[in-house]
């Protein structure tokens, strides 16, 4: 039996560790509803369990989703994970062929240099000892890119880096050191027993040259055990607990754990799961444009582990779900920041009696603009003018006022109160019998279609112009302005409708492409989600994104949303409309009244 | 109750010497923007809620800087967090956080 | 030879401040965009608040600078050299004027009522903006809606584009809510049987005389004043507009029909005052104006030495401060080019 006394921390190290994890993870799906662990353990016996397998060497391995929104730090984050892994992996493999016999305690593989004192006499001896320096390589070339990302974040390309507790700074360290001293001890005991690689070798060879091996190589195999010991034990309290919570975070995703509203085991695995790799620091824009740089995911994440949230960081977002859209590991941001201002917010205030509780007139297809859509009166007319035209059947909804939707109550928080409002909206549209609900507003959309569990087909006015284009109730004639279009968060990341109002706009006009669009595109900082300082951030937000959005010299901005378009005109020096806008000018048996519309928006003002 | 012949009416008058303004002070402490309004009544006209019932989110405000705050917790019951009224103040007032830090101030007796 | 002075634009500002210049001996060249002088002034009937002609003091104007100012019209300004202390101005035709100082005097433009959106002008057709209406006035036809009635209801809505942090400008404009009870004063002398309503958020007569119009308007004309802000517009069936407010004062919201809807729009840096100070380097405050060199002392001198300001490119003025302005701004380029001793003061802000 092979034994040496500083093998101990490293031993003790990784007991505790399993110890901990394994209690973390039985915490969790005791948590879980019994559904869920019933799912969970179905999950685990059926095939189910292969594409987890898969997911976990892509992603918590080879990191390809990191790899794809940022080379340089995939790069790093791989080569600690993959190259690490490959080395235990292979290590064990070469320590167990060489002793003969599968009963080797860990220790045996990690030290394994120390206890071989002649050349390896397996197959594929060279190899072995190759395939072993050249991983050492990778993560020291891991490492290499986590320290100069810690002097100068630019060199991953990040404008900011995550900002370090005392703590987080001491299982880093930890971390690091492990691999400097597994170079230095397996070189010396290359250096003495010819034991080394293309690396340790040579480096042995030179260390040997003028270095007490004997006892400074005992010395490193110490620091090398401590190292990986004080790294194991800091694991469950410190960032590095999303490596083995990650896959748990992947098999819950796959077995179809059930999500909900607050804060459940789902939200807690994604919380300890984030390994603050700080993608969605610069993907925030109350970062990058209004300077707040305390409340982006990563720290808020981290608060809620360390139990510390501050309403005011819980709040301050705007709810736009660009970090969540890069998240390499993809955790719902914006789910997990609701559940928690749910947590600060959701009382059971609010009393909607007084709402009417008419039965409304049956028809097919009913509109509803919503409440902001009130304050932009021509976006609301160029609807009516639309759904006038094109001859359909529909009735208006909210006409008359809106009762709202719910969803602004929501993204505060206040779910129990917002509930009481679905109710009223959703025994109307039910009695209506409409099989088709448009509406102007992508917030509406959004909650009408997440929550209210209507079974009829919901759209936005754009998909709904779309369809009508594609059926021939309306045709359009391009005018050939030069139009740069605003994705709106709820609409572009949340529901994903992006191409249909691209589709409807190249029939109204020249589409031009912007550097951010889609799921990068910016937010207009209008957010109603966002009630920390709102008119500073917001202004800072609308201001760059006009300039962004008016880049390439447009004719005008195009959005699809009435908030966006409030906040868009503020400090646009070109023409900001709405789609259906652009639609109800552009539509060809009204060309005679769009060109009136035209020509009063152009009327110079008359100088007083 | 005997009756003496007269009695004591409430003071109908606002009294700020001894006036409550607990509730004022614990929303412009978490709202900067709340002391801003001029009362020019946009939210009230454009309020979503004031359609269907007599809620006024302007005299609610006032009142609640004036420490007249009986009815605060029914009237501001009513409110549905639309933000109609955030995008229509002139002021820049954050309607829907005042909101909500009335609530709260509500919540921890002030 | 005497000293060359360069006045750029020419409205009520530039021709006052001119005329002055020119008369102390100056040679003066005035700049104007157009093809004529005036300015804002020219699309005036009627001044608050004496009712008197808005042409009388565009003659007076005129006379000031008939002779003895060098007046180019259609001048569009492409470039301004500054060599050492004299400045050199080119316009696009080639021709360009050397200048030891200038005056600029771009002026404002009347707020694009578009981007209030809810107030639906550029929506519905009967909305109107003041200026359209005081077109309506100098052209001395009849008062007509957009759609072709004589209307039975006005609306007047004060502070269109002033002090509204949702388009972005947070000052007053001075002169609108004198100007609303000049108009709707006019409007009733026209339409005797017309009911005028103004809403408000607050009505500011500071100016001499004011105070005494806005009550002629009550007594005289029993024009309703309405202490609330336009939320929103909207147009009913016959193409009435519908307005919401709240009637603050009786603490209730309240709507109403009115057959024509007049905004009252504020001032905001003209397109000129803009491109003028982005092309020399003039510094501008928050609020968009030329930013003056110290708000109490200096208030006609640009952050550039040799370069100086009068009229409504610095803030929101009335005719009558404008007018007082460009005479102040006169004296002001003149202790420069003379190098008076107090100009020490001056000076002390350029080190």
């Amino acid at each position: 039996m092979n034994f040496a006394w500083f093998v101990l921390p490293f031993s003790l190290g990784l007991f505790l560790l399993f110890i901990l994890v394994i209690f973390k993870i039985s915490f969790w799906v005791r948590q879980l509803p019994l559904r869920d662990r019933l799912l969970l353990n179905r999950g685990i016996f059926s095939f189910k369990i292969f594409k987890v397998i898969k997911e976990v060497i892509m992603e918590s391995l080879l990191h390809r989703r990191i790899f794809k929104i940022n080379p340089v730090l995939g790069f790093m984050h791989m080569s600690f994970a993959f190259g690490w892994f490959m080395l235990i992996l292979v290590g064990n493999m070469e320590s167990r062929l060489y002793a003969g016999t599968e009963l080797n305690l860990p220790y045996y593989a990690i030290f394994f240099k120390y206890f071989v004192h002649q050349p390896l006499t397996i197959p594929f001896a060279e190899g072995f000892t190759f395939i072993m320096d050249f991983f050492l390589v990778l993560v020291l070339s891991g490492l290499l890119i986590a320290l100069s990302k810690r002097i100068y974040s630019r060199v991953v390309g990040m404008k900011r880096t995550t900002k370090l507790k005392p703590f987080d700074v001491f299982a880093m360290l930890s971390l690091w050191f492990i691999f400097p001293f597994r170079l230095l001890a397996e070189s010396m005991a290359a250096g003495m027993y010819h034991t080394g690689g293309f690396l340790t070798q040579p480096l042995g060879n030179f260390f040997a040259g003028f270095l007490p091996l004997g006892p400074l190589s005992y010395a490193m195999w110490w620091a090398y055990s401590i190292a990986l010991g004080v790294f194991f034990v800091s694991l469950p309290y410190s960032r590095y607990m999303h490596i083995p919570t990650e896959i748990v975070l992947i098999a819950f995703r796959h077995f179809g754990i059930r999500r909900t509203k607050e804060y459940d085991m789902f939200k807690d695995v994604e919380v300890f799961s984030c390994s603050r790799c700080g993608i969605c620091i610069d993907k925030c824009q109350l970062n990058t444009m209004a300077q707040v740089n305390t409340i982006q995911s990563a720290y808020f994440i981290k608060s809620i582990r360390k139990k510390n949230q501050q309403e005011a960081v819980v709040q301050n977002c705007l709810v736009c779900g660009r970090c969540q859209e890069f998240c390499p590991v993809g955790i719902k941001t914006d789910d997990l920041r609701l559940s928690q201002r749910m947590i600060f917010e959701n009382r059971e205030i609010a009393d909607f009696h007084y709402l009417p509780q008419d039965v409304p007139v049956k028809t097919d297809i009913l509109y509803f603009a919503g409440c902001m859509t009130h304050l932009t009166p021509s976006i609301k007319k160029a609807m009516l003018n639309i759904l006038n035209s094109s001859g359909i059947s529909y009735r208006f909804m909210d006409e008359d006022g809106s009762i709202c939707c719910g969803r602004p109550l929501m993204l505060s928080g206040n779910n129990k109160d917002a509930l009481k409002l679905m109710q009223t909206n959703k025994d109307i549209i039910r009695s209506s019998e409409a099989h088709t609900l448009v509406t102007s507003c992508p917030i509406c959309l959004r909650v009408f279609r997440e929550d209210y569990n209507l079974n009829i087909n919901v759209v936005h006015h754009t998909q709904f112009i779309e369809s009508m284009i594609a059926e021939g109730k309306i045709s359009l004639e391009n005018s050939g302005a030069k139009i740069s279009y605003h994705d709106p968060c709820e609409l572009g990341r949340g529901l994903g409708i992006y191409d249909e109002p691209r589709n409807v706009l190249s029939q109204t006009g020249v589409l031009l492409k912007n550097s951010l669009e889609r799921k990068s595109s910016l937010c207009c900082g209008g957010s109603i989600a966002n009630n920390q300082n709102y008119n500073l951030n917001k202004d800072k937000i609308s201001q760059q994104v006009v300039a962004h959005l008016s880049a390439k010299e447009p004719d005008m901005i195009a959005t699809a949303c009435p908030l966006c378009k409030k906040s868009l005109v503020k400090y646009a020096d070109i023409r900001v409309a709405d789609i259906a806008e652009l639609v109800s000018e552009q539509m060809v048996s009204n060309k005679a009244d769009a060109s009136r519309a035209e020509k009063k928006f152009n009327v110079e003002s008359v100088e007083a | 109750m005997v009756d003496f012949g007269y009695k004591i009416q409430a003071d109908r008058q606002i009294n700020l010497d001894i006036t409550n303004k607990a509730l004022a002070n614990f929303v412009k402490k978490h709202e900067n923007s709340f002391n801003t309004c001029i009362g020019c009544g946009t939210c009230t006209a454009t309020c979503s809620t004031a359609k269907f019932t007599d809620f006024n989110f302007r005299r609610l405000q006032l009142f609640i800087r004036r420490g007249e705050t009986a009815n605060v917790k029914a009237e501001i019951a009513k409110c549905m967090l639309c933000g109609k009224c955030q995008l229509a103040c002139p002021r820049g007032v954050n309607t829907r956080n005042v909101i909500m830090m009335i609530k709260k101030g509500l919540e921890a007796h002030v | 030879m005497a000293k060359k002075v360069v006045v750029i634009g020419g409205g009520i500002a530039g021709m006052e401040s001119s005329a002055y210049l020119a008369e102390m001996g100056y040679d003066v060249t005035l700049l104007e965009k157009e093809d004529c002088l005036g300015g804002h002034l020219r699309n005036w009937e009627r001044l608050f608040p004496t009712m008197r002609l808005g042409q009388e003091v565009l003659d007076f104007l005129k006379l000031g600078v008939d002779t003895k100012v060098n007046v180019i019209r259609n001048a569009n300004i492409t470039k301004v050299n500054r060599i050492e202390k004299r400045f050199q101005v080119e316009l696009d035709r080639g021709a360009s004027f050397n200048a030891d100082a200038l005056l600029i005097t771009t002026g404002y433009d009347t707020f694009d009522a578009t981007k209030k959106e809810e107030y639906g002008y550029g929506i519905y057709d009967n909305v109107i903006t003041s200026a359209e209406l005081e077109k309506m006035f100098m052209e001395g036809k009849n008062i007509i809606t957009p759609t072709g009635k004589v209307p039975k209801k006005i609306g007047i809505i004060h502070c269109v584009g002033s002090r509204d942090e949702k388009v972005g400008n947070v000052y007053c404009s001075k002169v609108c809510c004198v100007t609303a009870v000049k108009q709707a004063i006019e409007l009733k002398e026209k339409l005797p049987e017309v009911e005028i309503y103004c809403f408000y958020m607050d009505l500011r007569m500071y100016g001499m005389h004011f105070e005494a119009l806005y009550k002629e308007a009550q007594e005289k004309h029993a024009i309703n004043f309405i202490r609330g802000r336009l939320s929103e517009a909207s147009e009913n069936m016959d193409q009435t507009v519908m307005i919401k407010v709240e009637d603050t004062l009786a603490g209730k919201p309240l709507k109403l029909s009115v057959d024509l809807l007049v905004l009252m729009v504020g001032f905001v840096p003209s397109k000129g005052t803009k491109e003028i100070g982005k092309m020399m380097g003039l510094e501008f405050g928050t609020n968009g104006f030329y930013k003056t060199k110290d708000q109490h002392t200096m208030t006609n001198v640009s952050n550039i030495q040799g370069v100086f300001f009068a009229g409504s490119c610095t803030a929101p003025k009335t005719i009558t401060n404008t007018i007082t302005d460009a005479r102040a701004a006169a004296t002001t380029v003149a202790s420069y080019l003379e190098s008076y001793d107090l100009e020490i003061r001056t000076k002390a802000f350029f080190q």
